[in-house]
């Protein structure tokens, strides 16, 4: 029985169903992210696991326990809120230690309480302060004291890194990943950022419109999206989607792909084969990820189904470690990751090399995975 | 060369000596004609009785004398008796001070669950709040006065049984009661509009935290609501004390009227020669409580009514 479940949960509002059975669960320690875009009902659904938004259907358990009527301080939880949230007429000693002391704890203890996890942050030198004296990483550090000082079974994070600046933002994401290696507490985070989702997940929940598209470890919503939504969402830059037609060339199954002034680029898409067989005449949108378009030399020497083809370069993006190289196919752009040093340049033709084991094939209606 | 840098600056027409001297000189004139009563008022409290008689109406004291203030407070006379008006100074405190801490405290309340603990039909509520600031006071008199009635019979069947009334029936927490409830709709007003500003992950920060809804407001919205506490308190304390419509006809006569009645009597009272001083001195008396309150709190004030105008 896994640690917290979350059973075909509903959010009604009036008629508006904002969230569609909602059903998902975290292993004790695990690391769950809410992820999509705004207005997907992430924030909602956390509310709701919380106790601060009321459940229309279905349950939330913690520990084998229901808590769907219990008040938000009885569930044992702690949340770190977007705006952190920090009470400005307290310092951020009282801040840290308000939860505590509502719940009766003794000052000796409090104290004690705020000054473990005062040391733990690197706070310790502002306790007397204000929040309002206070940097956004500092404001930031301390939403996360208050919440640690209280050592719940469940932390709750709605999107707590969204207003920091981008660097600070990736400081605090290892921390938080390392907070959360220490102390092996059960997390469930909300964000719209599909970056800090790969990186702090053990497992992700990708939403939208209120319905959950996909639910698993970082690596299978990454490799192995199930609809054209999934895909398109994670992983920047985004993965390439290409209109192409499956025909059979001498018995093997092909895809092909239109190019302007040129004939179709025929590929072998390896290990989809057999299932695009079934689909043969048919158009399907190929999905490849930049990382999977490399030069020769670059691609992965573990691929059994290397396509190596020549194309129009349009244009050459340096990026220190990389250089992406942007062709064109099936009227889409195309974005190629090169090595930096790969000898490309616009205007010009050069050799991709297609890794088609990690080729994905969507059906463009339905908007589902087909191959 | 000059003419080319000021066609480059955008600039209000005119010069901005001649604009300045304008606005300044438009304001001095009103301070003037606001402050010349308050001036005469100052002048002929400081008088002697001759004086006045026979001079200029602006000139100053030739001999200042306090003695028409401490007659104004100790000797004036309202209606019969002779003791000056102390007494009704103090009653007017006695009703201030409950009435403004019981409304602005209703009220701050009254806006934290319109705002934050909304229930279905809470803008109908706040609609019906709002309505009750725009009801004239002369329309509630008599229903008022019927349901004061009611508390005084009520008080008489408490002694009845107990031998105490409970402050039923007791003129001036009657003239409480009156303005805590004529002043919850504006009360209110103020507090709900503070607080739909007031952001609202806090009181769930809190109630995650374990806080309830009392602990709340006591803990997290009172101590982050001063100014507009003080806009309400400004408020309501100069409404309450300088009443005079419900202080007369709820507490009328006898030595329970507040200071606007008895100011009033102290005028009407005439014992031969019409003591201006003594009048004019017990006018400034009664003017300054709510001038101290200004003083003290009156920075906020407007700090108060412009907060929540622009969010963050």
């Amino acid at each position: 029985m896994a640690f917290l479940e979350i059973d075909r949960l509903v959010k009604r509002f009036g008629n508006v169903d904002v969230l569609k059975g909602i059903s998902l669960s975290v292993e004790e320690g695990g690391f769950l992210v809410l992820v999509g875009p705004s207005g997907c009902g992430k924030s909602t659904l956390l509310s709701m696991i919380a106790g601060l938004d009321s459940i229309s259907d279905g349950e939330v358990r913690i520990n084998g326990r229901r808590v769907n009527e219990l008040h938000p301080s009885q569930r044992d939880i702690a949340m770190v809120f977007q705006s952190y949230a920090l009470y400005p007429n307290m310092t951020v000693g009282e801040n840290i230690a308000f939860g505590l002391e509502m719940r009766g704890v003794a000052k000796a203890e409090r104290e004690a309480a705020v000054a473990r996890v005062a040391e733990m942050l690197q706070i310790g030198h502002l306790l007397k302060r204000k929040p309002s004296q206070l940097s956004g990483g500092q404001r930031q550090r301390v939403a996360m004291g208050r919440a640690l000082v209280r050592n719940p079974q469940v932390f709750l994070f709605d999107e707590p890194l969204s207003n920091l600046d981008a660097k600070l933002r990736v400081d605090m994401r290892t921390e938080i990943k390392r907070l959360h290696q220490r102390m092996g507490t059960t997390i469930v985070y909300v964000t719209h950022d599909q970056i800090e989702a790969m990186t702090l997940a053990t497992q992700i929940a990708v939403l939208r419109d209120g319905v959950l598209q996909q639910f698993g470890t970082p690596a299978e919503i990454y490799n192995n999206p199930v609809n054209l939504f999934v895909a398109d969402f994670m992983g920047s830059p985004s993965m390439n989607l290409v209109p192409a037609s499956v025909r059979s060339e001498d018995g093997r199954t092909v895809v092909a792909l239109a190019r302007a002034n040129e004939n179709d680029l025929i590929l072998d898409p390896g290990p989809a084969s057999e299932r695009l067989g079934r689909v043969i005449g048919q158009e399907v949108l190929l999905g490849i990820r930049p990382e999977a378009i490399t030069d020769h030399d670059g691609a992965d020497r573990n691929a059994r189904t290397l396509v190596d083809a020549d194309c129009h370069v349009e244009v050459v993006e340096p990026a220190g470690s990389d250089t992406f190289v942007v062709t064109q196919l099936g009227g889409k752009h195309v974005i190629a990751r090169m090595r930096s040093d790969a000898a490309v340049r616009g205007g010009q033709r050069a050799p991709f090399t297609f890794n088609m084991d990690k080729a994905v094939f969507f059906d463009p209606k339905s908007e589902q995975r087909v191959a | 060369m000059s003419t080319a840098a000021t066609t480059v600056a955008p600039r209000a027409p005119g010069s901005p000596i001649i604009s300045r001297i304008v606005i300044y000189g438009l304001l001095g004139l009103f301070a003037l004609v606001y402050l010349i009563p308050f001036f005469v008022m100052l002048l002929t409290s400081l008088k002697p009785m001759p004086e006045i008689q026979h001079g200029n109406i602006l000139a100053l004291p030739k001999e200042p004398t306090l003695d028409p203030w401490i007659r104004a407070w100790g000797e004036a006379c309202v209606g019969l008796t002779c003791e000056g008006i102390h007494g009704y100074f103090w009653n007017s405190i006695k009703m201030v001070v409950p009435a403004v801490a019981i409304s602005t405290l209703l009220g701050a309340l009254n806006g934290y669950v319109l705002t934050k603990w909304r229930f279905p039909g809470h803008r109908l509520v706040f609609g019906l709040m709002l309505f009750a600031c725009f009801i004239p006071f002369q329309a509630v008199l008599l229903p008022m006065a019927t349901v004061l009635g009611t508390f005084g019979q009520f008080g008489k069947t408490l002694i009845n049984l107990t031998g105490m009334n409970f402050g039923f029936g007791n003129p001036t927490v009657n003239l409480v009661f009156v303005h805590v409830v004529y002043g919850l709709g504006f009360t209110t007003l103020f507090f709900r509009n503070y607080y739909e500003a007031f952001p609202t992950e806090l009181i769930k920060a809190a109630m995650v935290d374990g806080a309830g809804f009392f602990q709340i407001f006591r803990r997290i919205l009172l101590p982050n609501s001063l100014p507009i506490i003080v806009v309400t308190v400004i408020y309501q304390f100069t409404n309450i004390w300088n009443d005079f419509l419900f202080a007369s006809a709820y507490a009328g006569s006898g030595d329970v009227m507040p200071m606007t009645v008895a100011l009033n009597n102290v005028v009407n009272t005439s014992t031969g020669v019409v003591e201006y001083n003594v009048n004019m001195a017990a006018a400034m008396i009664a003017a300054l409580p709510t001038l101290l309150v200004y003083i003290l709190a009156g920075r906020y004030f407007v700090r108060g009514l412009m907060a929540g105008a622009v969010k963050g």
